[in-house]
C-alpha cells in the first residue's frame, strides 16, 4: 500500500469517528468535521455547476452548436445575481417566479399521468373470487386500503360517524404500511453502519501493520 | 378537418410560431406534439381544473368552506409561542431538496406563514437551506412576511442562510446548530430522505417541541417516532391553505376533496365492473403511456 492510500484511509477514518464522536455529545472534533464538510462540499459545488451546467449546458452548446436559444435560460441564471443589489433584488423573482410555476405545472402533469391514473387502473380489480380466494381477498383488501386511505385524507368533513370508522380502517392501512417502510429502511441503515464499521476494522486497522 | 390533417398541421404552424425551439419537436413523430393515448390526461386535468376554479370561484364570492381540524398544523402556532416563552429561536427546514419539487415549494409556503408568526411575536426564525434557488425564494417569502406584519425592521437577511450543497454535510451543520442553540420548535416541511431520522432524533435529544411534515412514505416512519406531531402527504399540500384560510387556497383544497371523491367512485365502478366481467374498457381508459 502507498504512502498516499494510507494517508487516505487514515483521513477517512479521522473523519469517520469524529462524526460518530457526535453520539457522545457535541465537541469540538465533531465541529471541526463539520465545517470542513460543509466548506468542501460549497466549494466542490461550484466547481461542478460551473462544469456541468455553465460549460456543458449552457456556454458550449450556445458558442459551438448554434443553440442561441438557450441565453434565455441562461438570463434567468444571470437574474438571480441581482440579488446582490438589494435596490434591483426584485429582478431575481422573476427566475423564482418562473422555475415555481413551471415545477407546479409539470408537476400535475407528470404525477396524473404517471402517478394517479396507473394507481387508479391497479385498484379496480375484480373482487370476486375468480382467481382464487386468495385473490379475492388481496383485491378486497388493496380496494378497501386505497378508498379509506383517500377517505382519511379528505378535509371538508369532521371524521366522525361512517366516515370517521373509515378514515380509521384508512390511518391502520397507512400506519402498516409505515411499519413495513420503517423496517426496510433501518435495514438499509444497518447495512451503511456495517459498511462504516467495516471499514474501520479492516481497510484502516489493515494500515496498522504497515505503519507500526 | 380530421385529427390526422390536425397532427401534420400543428408542428409546422408551432414551428412558424415558435422558431427553433420547435426544431426538436419536428424531428420527432407527429403524435409528440399531440398524443391522442395521453387524451386520458388531458381530460382529467381540465376536470381537475375546472373543480378547483370553482371552488376557488366559490369562496372568492365569500361561500363558507368547512375544513376538518388538523392538530399538527394548529400545533405551528402554540410550538412558536413556547419558543417565544422561552426565548430560544424556531428553526425551520424547508425539506433538503430543490425548489422544482413540489414539496419544497409546500415547505416554502409554509414557511411564509411561520415567519409571520414568529414575526408577530418577535421570535426569532432560523432557516438552514441546501440549494442557493430554496435560500432565494425563502428569503423572499420570510422578508415578504415580516412586511406584512409591519416588523420590516426585524428582518434580518441571514435567517434563511445557505448550508451546504451535500445532504449529509447539511444534516451535520444543523444536527450541531440544534446541540449548541437548543432551539425550542423545529419544523421540518418539505421533501426529506435518509436525513430525517439524524435531524429528528437530534431536536428530540435537544428538547425542542418538532413538527414534521413530507410526502415521502420511507422516511415519515421516522418522523412519526421521533417527532411530536407529523403531517402526512397530502396534510402538507394542504397545510398552506389551512394556515392562511386565504380563500383562493382554501378553493384549491375543496376542489382537491372533490377530485378523492371522484376518484373514489371510479376506483370502486372499475371493481364492481371488473368482479361482474365487465367494465375492460373503462379500466382501459386509465392507462398510463
Amino acid at each position: 500500500m502507498t504512502s498516499v492510500a494510507i494517508l487516505q484511509i487514515w483521513i477517512v477514518a479521522f473523519f469517520t469517528l469524529a462524526l460518530f464522536s457526535f453520539l457522545y455529545k457535541d465537541n469540538p472534533v465533531y465541529k471541526l468535521a463539520e465545517h470542513i464538510f460543509a466548506g468542501l462540499t460549497a466549494g466542490y459545488q461550484v466547481g461542478l455547476v460551473w462544469d456541468t451546467v455553465v460549460i456543458q449546458k449552457l456556454w458550449d452548446p450556445m458558442i459551438y452548436d448554434g443553440k442561441w436559444w438557450l441565453f434565455v435560460p441562461g438570463i434567468l441564471g444571470f437574474l438571480m445575481f441581482a440579488r446582490f443589489w438589494p435596490k434591483y433584488s426584485w429582478v431575481s423573482r422573476v427566475s423564482l417566479a418562473f422555475v415555481m410555476g413551471t415545477t407546479s405545472g409539470v408537476f400535475i402533469t407528470t404525477q396524473l399521468h404517471g402517478l394517479v391514473l396507473p394507481a387508479m387502473k391497479s385498484t379496480m380489480l375484480p373482487l370476486g373470487g375468480g382467481g382464487g380466494l386468495a385473490q379475492a381477498v388481496l383485491a378486497i383488501i388493496v380496494v378497501v386500503g386505497v378508498v379509506s386511505t383517500l377517505i382519511y385524507f379528505y378535509f371538508s368533513k369532521e371524521h366522525t360517524g361512517a366516515l370517521g370508522v373509515t378514515a380509521k380502517v384508512g390511518i391502520w392501512f397507512i400506519m402498516i404500511s409505515f411499519g413495513a417502510h420503517f423496517g426496510y429502511t433501518v435495514m438499509g441503515r444497518v447495512s451503511l453502519l456495517i459498511g462504516r464499521v467495516y471499514f474501520l476494522f479492516y481497510d484502516w486497522f489493515g494500515t496498522f501493520s504497515e505503519i507500526f | 378537418m380530421n385529427l390526422t390533417n390536425l397532427r401534420k398541421i400543428t408542428p409546422v404552424a408551432l414551428a412558424f410560431a415558435l422558431g427553433p425551439l420547435c426544431e426538436t419537436a419536428l424531428a420527432q413523430p407527429p403524435e409528440a406534439i399531440f398524443r391522442l393515448d395521453r387524451l386520458n390526461a388531458l381530460i382529467t386535468i381540465i376536470l381537475f381544473s375546472f373543480f378547483i376554479l370553482l371552488y376557488t370561484h366559490w369562496a372568492k364570492q365569500g361561500k363558507p368552506l368547512f375544513l376538518r381540524k388538523i392538530p399538527g398544523l394548529d400545533a405551528v402556532e402554540e410550538a412558536v409561542g413556547r419558543a417565544t416563552e422561552m426565548g430560544r429561536p424556531v428553526l425551520f427546514i424547508p425539506g433538503i431538496d430543490e425548489l422544482d419539487q413540489i414539496e419544497t415549494i409546500a415547505g416554502i409556503s409554509i414557511l411564509g406563514r411561520v415567519a409571520k408568526i414568529t414575526a408577530q411575536y418577535d421570535t426569532p426564525l432560523v432557516v438552514p437551506v441546501r440549494y442557493p434557488l430554496v435560500l432565494a425564494a425563502g428569503q423572499e417569502v420570510v422578508k415578504q412576511a415580516y412586511i406584512e406584519m409591519g416588523k420590516q425592521d426585524a428582518y434580518d437577511e441571514d435567517t434563511v442562510l445557505y448550508v451546504a450543497g451535500e445532504q449529509f454535510a447539511f444534516t451535520a451543520n444543523v444536527n450541531g446548530y440544534m446541540m449548541r442553540e437548543r432551539p425550542a420548535t423545529n419544523i421540518y416541511m418539505g421533501a426529506f430522505f435518509a436525513e430525517s431520522l439524524l435531524l429528528a432524533e437530534t431536536g428530540n435529544a435537544a428538547g425542542s417541541i418538532q413538527i414534521a411534515g413530507t410526502a415521502r412514505p420511507e422516511q415519515l416512519p421516522f418522523f412519526i417516532a421521533a417527532c411530536d406531531y407529523t403531517l402526512m402527504g397530502e396534510e402538507l399540500f394542504a397545510a398552506s391553505a389551512y394556515l392562511s384560510h386565504e380563500p383562493l387556497m382554501l378553493g384549491g383544497l375543496k376542489g382537491q376533496d372533490l377530485i378523492k371523491v371522484l376518484i373514489i367512485v371510479c376506483i370502486l365502478i372499475g371493481s364492481i365492473l371488473a368482479t361482474f366481467g365487465y367494465g375492460e374498457t373503462f379500466i382501459e381508459w386509465f392507462n398510463a403511456v
